[in-house]
């Protein structure tokens, strides 16, 4: 099969050629460092560009949004951040913008109008189910079609921003075999990851919230456990391993199972 | 006239308890925090028809809330009943709001018809306390005191159904003997009118007045105890629900205080143009009772040790030391406390103890994931993530303690611009040899 390179466009060289995208494509950390989840940016890069969608990443301007450092409580570090990117985005006149991390996501749209930074924030699961409703993005329902799939929700989709339909919407169109946990949507058990628990040790308890999760997972048998966040795919697919059902189970994020699906 | 007095005396005897409690509690919120203004009331209005009135959050346990949601319902609708009984007491009247026609008949028949719902119900919730022994009700915070507030509570609501079933069966068998008109509806005392049948008329009249008096009077003492109990929900939650918090459960609120400083340090030019602050100086976040926004106070007494929030912790679940309940209750018991010391001896006064550490550790304070899933399930709609990270605000800003890896997240942040030590020159590595097939 042919292929063809990708330029991931800039937001700085854009502008100095006089051009401005429709969206910002915001990374996030996980996502520009995170070995594992840097193929989730590839995949939901190659996806932007199959759909001709205007964009452009900050790339090397790009910078933490502060949320780790506001939910563990440094609220200084949070907005001396959020100031930054506001300053930033207002130097390239940035009105969309297009996360894959719920962390990322829910900073921007819900903690950053109170410094004066409003945008239009849009997680790409939402970007992609709406393509999807609108049938400018056809998926072939074949590769999946019968593969069993459950989607874990993100904390910070789900209960902080009620993103349950888009992910499932999504996955629907992919396979037949798409089955809930038991805690699923607002019931929905959290990876043990949010609120800055992704860079330090649990506290001592008698088990760690990820294997609680993954069990869970693995009660109804998926072949797949689809994710929608960085975090939660550290801590699924650790669970995974923990169980050792590596050999059986895959953790994907959405963005895979839809680049995938199209063989982009 | 010697009922009416004594009846008079009895509420006047309420109402100035009660008041006094309530006045004491308004002048603990007087020592919390200003903050979170109060607008949207349309809104408002519609969450509190929904989740307090409708009792959609009690539903997300089916069963269960089900029963708490008919005890609700019918607590609506006694209540009406309980007026006309104030209204016959002070005026020596009977029924006196009969006048009101079918809606009096519709009141008496609701009653009546859910007192014996609320009263099995009741039975149910202390059969479940008592000898289920259901984990939500166990945990380090729930103490023997603890349950017996709630059995004391249950046992009350017990005794008021019994009492105004009692009453509305004396009352119909009372009116039966005489002949009399009966003023209202009652579907389900007049098939108990047997117990009074083979009574003389003078008896089953003293029975009415004895369930009459024990029903008044249980209301009014259990007016008294509520607010010294976790019950006092019963008088908050309605409150709580429409002063619940607007915003996406995601949004923290931001601090005004941090805001003004990072203005200064982007930009020392805004120092001369700052008005003067004549804000005191607050302490950053939370580390006492009297540094709460008055809203998580109000939480605090709202919360009826349900434990729907611990039960959904993850950190919980997995035996860590962290539960939303207990976050909620030593509030409240942390105020109880230094609430009438600050009261007494001013502001600035210190007992030697904090919420932080003598009520609250920072092991517990540094397990939650801000999953929400607490302030989700909580069928009043209270906020106990926004008062966690107000403690790690505390700790972190005014202490500079926290856990050795979250201060090198901070660091990295700091010098990277993200939360591993990664370069901000690699921050675009993985668009390196991304290539797309061509279809």
């Amino acid at each position: 099969m042919e292929t063809k390179k990708i330029e991931v466009p800039v937001m700085a060289e854009l502008f100095a050629r006089g051009e401005k995208p429709e969206y910002l494509f915001w990374v996030g950390c996980a996502g520009a460092y995170d070995d594992r989840y840097k193929k989730v940016t590839r995949a939901f890069t190659k996806i932007l560009v199959h759909l001709n969608i205007s964009f452009a990443v900050l790339g090397k301007e790009e910078t933490c949004t502060g949320d780790p450092a506001r939910r563990a409580g440094n609220e200084m570090l949070f907005q001396m951040q959020a100031f930054q990117n506001i300053e930033l985005f207002k130097s390239y006149d940035i009105k969309k913008i297009i996360t894959i991390c719920p962390h990322c996501f829910n900073t921007f749209k819900n903690e950053y109008p109170d410094l004066g930074g409003s945008y239009e924030v849009i997680s790409y699961t939402q970007l992609l189910e709406q393509y999807i409703t609108e049938g400018k993005l056809k998926l072939d329902a074949g590769k999946f079609k019968n593969t069993r799939i459950t989607y874990h929700d993100p904390c910070y989709l789900g209960r902080a921003n009620g993103i349950y339909e888009e992910p499932r919407r999504i996955i629907k169109t992919l396979t037949g075999e798409f089955v809930e946990m038991e805690r699923n949507r607002s019931f929905s058990l959290c990876c043990g990851a949010g609120g800055a628990q992704m860079f330090k040790e649990a506290e001592k308890g008698n088990k760690e919230v990820f294997i609680e999760r993954t069990e869970d997972a693995l009660k109804v048998n998926p072949e797949i456990i689809a994710t929608a966040c960085p975090f939660c795919m550290t801590m699924i697919t650790d669970g995974i391993k923990y169980k050792n059902q590596e050999e059986k189970i895959r953790n994907l994020d959405i963005a895979e199972l839809i680049a995938e699906s199209l063989n982009l | 006239m010697t009922k009416q007095i004594v009846f008079a005396l009895a509420l006047l005897v309420t109402l100035v308890a009660f008041g006094f409690t309530i006045t004491r509690i308004i002048r603990f919120f007087s020592l919390t925090r200003k903050g979170f203004p109060v607008k949207n009331i349309g809104k408002r209005i519609g969450i509190m028809l929904k989740v307090a009135f409708g009792q959609t959050k009690i539903f997300r346990r089916p069963i269960i809330g089900f029963l708490h949601a008919m005890v609700f319902w019918g607590f609506c609708l006694i209540i009406f009943g309980s007026i006309e009984m104030v209204i016959d007491g002070l005026f020596g009247l009977e029924k006196s709001l009969s006048v009101l026609g079918w809606f009096h008949d519709f009141i008496m028949a609701a009653g009546d018809i859910f007192a014996p719902i609320i009263a099995i119900a009741i039975v149910v919730f202390l059969i479940r306390r008592v000898f289920l022994h259901i984990k939500r009700f166990e945990g380090i915070e729930m103490k023997k005191i603890s349950h017996l507030d709630a059995n004391i509570a249950l046992t009350l609501i017990l005794l008021l159904m019994i009492s105004l079933m009692g009453m509305n069966t004396a009352y119909v068998s009372w009116c039966h003997s005489l002949g009399k008109e009966i003023h209202g509806v009652y579907p389900v005392s007049q098939h108990l009118t047997g117990l009074f049948s083979s009574m003389p008329v003078e008896v089953i009249y003293t029975y009415y007045e004895v369930f009459w008096w024990s029903h008044i009077l249980l209301i009014f003492l259990f007016a008294n105890i509520l607010p010294y109990s976790k019950h006092f929900h019963v008088f908050m939650s309605i409150p709580n629900v429409f002063l619940s918090r607007l915003e996406p459960l995601g949004k923290l609120p931001s601090m005004e205080s941090i805001t003004r400083e990072v203005k200064l340090m982007l930009d020392p030019n805004a120092a001369f143009a700052a008005p003067p602050s004549d804000t005191p100086i607050e302490r950053f976040g939370v580390k006492d009772a009297e540094d709460v926004v008055w809203k998580s106070y109000f939480d605090s007494l709202s919360c009826t040790e349900c434990g729907r929030c611990t039960s959904v912790c993850p950190a919980n679940l997995t035996g860590k030391r962290l539960s939303p309940r207990k976050v909620m209750m030593d509030l409240r018991a942390r105020m109880k406390e230094k609430g009438p010391l600050m009261l007494k001896n001013g502001r600035d006064y210190s007992d030697g103890k904090s919420l932080i550490r003598d009520y609250i550790s920072e092991e517990e304070l540094w397990a939650c994931t801000t999953c929400n899933a607490c302030a989700q399930e909580c069928p009043i709609n209270i906020n106990h993530p926004t008062l966690i990270v107000d403690m790690r605000r505390y700790l972190v800003m005014e202490e500079g303690s926290a856990p050795g890896e979250i201060k090198a997240m901070f660091n990295n942040i700091e010098n990277n611009g993200a939360p591993w030590q990664y370069s901000p020159e690699d921050r675009l590595n993985w668009a390196n040899n991304l290539e797309i097939n061509i279809q």
